[in-house]
């Protein structure tokens, strides 16, 4: 079954904490092809959760993320693109992915992208992650499913100069979202 | 009326209600929203003017920064 999602194309929207782990981890499991989008460049405060190491400090996170993803698995195809996404772009550059998967940091751009998704491209499959600041609160993670709108975390914990974002529980809604890619790749087949 | 409120049935004692009657009505004050009635994205200026009626399937989405 798991070797049928080598032809199978999922955009990942933003490369930051939920964007880099959710792309390695389904580099990990031999996605076909990935592609990514991100305008921004790794600085040292992103290295609390997002899936790119010291040395990478400074570059494009669409180009390390590409490499990170080549030392997992080679067989990987990817499309970088270094740009900021809107909704005269997102269907032009997500039209041939079969799952969109949401992972800006901001809510505006989740609102745009879903509003986008949800209007100009009626088939697709999009799977957002909304509330994950801070810790614990294990069990206040879940998924909520809109007909084809998935959305993933606690919905309310917003980030702020309190509540920051962190590697473990940004991390589990990052695999989240992987996981939901994988299970609806899964059920389409 | 009876709708579908983020997919479980609500009802409501008025027969129609707005966007922004509903939101009054359950208390939502999140500000980033994304607001689907039977398929069609309602954007934040027709909230006043969007009406609610019997048998329709409302989604009100609430979104908070991080990621």
């Amino acid at each position: 079954m798991l070797h049928k999602i080598q032809n199978k194309a999922i955009g990942i929207a933003g490369c930051g904490g939920l964007g880099s782990n959710c792309a390695i981890a389904l580099a990990r499991i031999g996605i076909g092809k990935l592609i990514i989008v991100d305008f921004d460049i790794i600085e040292q405060s992103n290295l609390n959760r997002q899936y790119y190491f010291i040395d990478q400090i400074g570059e494009p996170k669409v180009d390390a993320l590409e490499y990170n993803i080549r030392r997992v698995n080679k067989d990987v195809k990817v499309e970088k693109h270094h740009l900021k996404l809107d909704s005269v772009n997102i269907p032009e550059i997500f039209k041939n992915c079969d799952v969109i998967v949401e992972a800006f940091d901001h809510a505006a751009m989740k609102q745009m992208i879903i509003e986008t998704v949800l209007s100009e491209m009626p088939d697709k499959y999009i799977v957002s992650g909304s509330g994950m600041a801070g810790w614990g609160n294990n069990n206040d993670i879940k998924t909520i499913q809109y007909d084809k709108l998935f959305i993933c975390g606690d919905m309310i914990s917003e980030i702020s100069e309190t509540l920051k974002p962190l590697a473990p529980r940004v991390g589990v809604v990052a695999n989240m979202q992987a996981n939901q890619v994988l299970d609806i790749l899964i059920n389409l087949m | 009326m009876k709708i579908i409120l983020n997919n479980t049935e609500e009802s409501f004692e008025k027969d129609i209600l707005t966007i922004t009657e509903i939101l009054k009505l359950k208390n939502f004050v999140f500000k980033m929203l994304v607001i689907k009635v039977n398929d069609k994205i309602i954007k934040k200026n027709e909230y006043e003017s969007t009406i609610i009626k019997d048998g329709d399937n409302v989604m009100i989405l609430h979104l908070v920064s991080g990621g």
